[in-house]
């Protein structure tokens, strides 16, 4: 298995991503691609630089070294509002929705459609409805309602719904499954499995390995901020997953 | 805790296959079907702690009642339309606060706001600038917007805390304020008198004439009907869930007889000696302030952003908001509304004078605005609320006056009244959040 790979149909690649702090050295050479339609999941222990990698594809700083393809295309963006633009949209473990505003609101924070100037409520609640419906999520009563009432579940569901309305290409999920029941994370699972159906690139970083393997195409691993191995998930097993995680390198057994 | 069968399957747990949680936080109107289970959903919501404006209007009721049989003379027509002139300054600050408490700031500048803004437009419409009444208006309101600006870039581009920056200027306000006195030789003793020919006057002074009160009031309530009905049929010709049609008649009646009540005891004579009725303009003037800002506040993507920034500044600098300019903006609508709320002071009093009292003004909208029922920290609040807090004021004070009570005596029960409020509100929603 080698860690660099063609960019052939790679809606994102990786080359060489490299990102330090001071002296300390958070990302390292990392080159590894996500395609369309599939799930890649990033794995790693606490600090090896899943965090640090994500943040960078969501333009939330940039790179000290290394390039990022965008559809075969160098791009180097400045903001996350330049990531949003074309298409990466990020979703994160606090989930960044106002409990105070309903579903239809959250879903288009910051998009809003308008109207002579106005906000186009009845459009909007149309186009939200529409969308819910193409996820699946059948559990909320009421797009109406405010996202303060809603479960874990419910809140990650809006998540997805405002990332897939605002045309996301891809979208990074950090931990999506992290403090949920089991019919919960069952409904998420499902969720991230509709989600690349629809030819969206899905990038999942999780601790959680059963989840990994159920809904993951691919899997990269990260181990002290560079890339340990990445490949297609069944080329893993649990055991070479964790070994990979834990040592940057896995018995030959484990790798297969 | 394992997660509930309603999670899930929506037609298992609760009969209507809704969290308790859900059932009691939704909007009466997105699960009722008709007007049976609209008020069945609504009482769910009372129950759970949601009451939105139902504690403040069940203490005006008791707080009324009891001035009511404390002396006679408080629900007489006269006396209630006194009161409703002395609660438009306090509706108007409470106006002002709210965009601020929305974005989970406080503006303490507002009193002296008050003082600066009706001394601006004081000297501005009269001699030697001699401006047309709408022109020191506007000037005023502008000179507010710079000040409201001043303070808000203090607060985001420094990230300075709003009670600091905003009590230091309320001291600068006052300076200023001291200032626009001094350099006006008209001023005598720190006092501007207003003319009495001018609509700035007249707007504290004057009434509309009963039957233009009755056609401005028709024409009102057939807007509305209008409105609410076209939004209906809109939403419902776009298969959209609307609210039953027993809902919005219900509405369109209760804002009918409002109305109707309300132009019937402006018009009522209320003097013994000479006949003077028909409702005072400052009426319609605040009505149109806290409309035009309910509007701005429900219809333009500005006032979405205000509830977002509120609630959670980092879910709306992620959704691309500007939440340093949202918050500047608060600050500009805050300092400018103290403007307006200087026109109703200037032209209810015919004079402005140094002797304004600032610092108990700013409390008043701070109180205005929480009474009605707006958050201190944040995102939940609407501008309606700042009308009926603004309302409670008036009626404590002026209840109070009427028993007899000495002004030392009044202060202390207004705080009281005002306190416990607040407590009131602040357990109510506790509930709300612990369950």
């Amino acid at each position: 298995m080698s860690t660099t790979e063609s960019t052939n149909g790679a809606l994102l690649s990786l080359r060489g991503i490299t990102k330090r702090f001071g002296p300390v050295q958070a990302l390292s050479d990392v080159t590894f691609d996500v395609p369309a339609g599939q799930v890649t999941a990033l794995i790693g222990d606490n600090g090896a630089g899943k965090s640090s990698l994500i943040k960078t594809i969501a333009g939330l700083w940039s790179p000290d070294a290394g390039q990022m393809l965008w559809d075969g295309k160098p791009v180097r963006h400045t903001g996350p509002r330049e990531a949003e633009a074309i298409g990466i949209k990020t979703i994160y473990q606090d989930l960044a929705l106002c409990d105070n505003l309903d579903i239809v609101q959250n879903m288009f924070l910051g998009h809003e459609r308008l109207r002579s100037r106005l906000l186009d409520e009845d459009t909007m609640e149309m186009a939200a409805r529409q969308t819910l419906k193409e996820l699946s999520v059948t559990t909320v009563r009421s797009i109406r309602q405010p996202v303060a009432s809603l479960s874990g579940g419910q809140r990650q569901s809006v998540a997805v719904a405002k990332a897939l309305i605002n045309e996301a290409k891809l979208v990074i999920m950090d931990e999506p499954t992290a403090a949920l029941g089991v019919a919960q994370t069952r409904m998420v699972l499902d969720l991230i499995k509709t989600l690349s159906g629809r030819g969206v690139a899905v990038l999942v970083i999780s601790h959680n390995l059963n989840d990994i393997f159920e809904v993951a195409d691919r899997i990269a691993v990260l181990y002290l901020g560079h890339l340990a191995v990445s490949g297609a998930a069944s080329d893993f097993n649990r055991q070479s997953a964790v070994e990979y995680m834990t040592t940057g390198n896995a018995t030959p057994a484990g790798a297969a | 805790m394992s997660t509930p069968p309603a999670e899930i399957k929506p037609t298992e747990g609760s009969e209507s296959g809704l969290s308790d949680a859900e059932l009691t936080s939704a909007a009466p109107e997105v699960l009722a079907n008709s007007l049976r289970e609209y008020l069945e959903a609504s009482w769910r919501r009372i129950k759970g702690g949601e009451s939105g404006a139902l504690p403040v209007l069940v203490g005006l009721i008791a707080i009324g009642l009891f001035f009511q049989l404390e002396n006679s003379e408080f629900l007489s027509d006269g006396n209630l339309v006194t009161l409703l002139g002395e609660a438009a300054i306090y509706i108007v600050i409470g106006a002002a606060e709210t965009f601020v408490l929305l974005l989970s700031e406080i503006d303490l500048s507002l009193g002296y706001g008050v003082g600066v803004g009706g001394f601006a437009i004081a000297e501005l419409i009269a001699p030697p600038v001699n401006l047309p009444w709408w022109l020191g208006v506007i000037g005023g309101v502008v000179a507010m917007g710079c000040f409201g600006l001043i303070q808000g870039t203090l607060i985001t581009q420094l990230g300075l805390p709003s009670f600091v920056v905003t009590l230091g200027g309320q001291l600068a306000l006052l300076g200023i304020m001291l200032e626009l006195a001094n350099v006006d030789p008209t001023a005598v003793g720190g006092v501007i008198q207003i003319d009495p020919n001018s609509p700035i006057y007249k707007l504290g002074s004057d009434s509309m004439s009963p039957s233009l009160g009755w056609i401005v009031l028709a024409v009102c309530i057939a807007l509305f009907a209008a409105v609410t009905l076209n939004r209906n049929r809109s939403r419902r010709s776009r298969g959209l869930h609307t609210e039953p049609i027993g809902v919005s008649m219900l509405t369109i009646l209760g804002v009918t007889v409002a109305g109707v009540v309300l132009m019937y005891i402006c018009n009522a004579n209320r003097s013994h000696f000479a006949v003077i009725h028909g409702m005072p303009w400052v009426i319609p003037f605040v009505l149109i302030i806290i409309l035009a800002y309910s509007w701005l506040l429900s219809h333009t993507r500005t006032g979405r952003y205000v509830y977002a920034v509120g609630n959670n500044p980092e879910a709306a600098r992620r959704a691309g908001i500007k939440v340093k300019w949202i918050v500047t903006l608060g600050f500009i609508m805050s300092s400018a509304t103290a403007a307006l709320a200087g026109v109703v002071y200037i032209s209810q009093q015919g004079s402005v004078s140094t002797d304004i009292d600032g610092g108990g003004l700013v409390l008043y909208a701070v109180a205005a605005a929480v009474v009605g029922g707006t958050a201190l920290f944040g995102g939940r609040g609407r501008m309606v609320n700042a009308l009926l807090g603004g309302f409670v004021i008036s009626v404590v004070y002026n209840g109070l006056a009427i028993m007899g009570v000495q002004p030392a005596v009044q202060d202390i029960s207004t705080a009281v009244v005002l306190i416990a409020a607040v407590s009131l509100d602040a357990v109510v929603r506790r509930r709300a959040i612990v369950r």
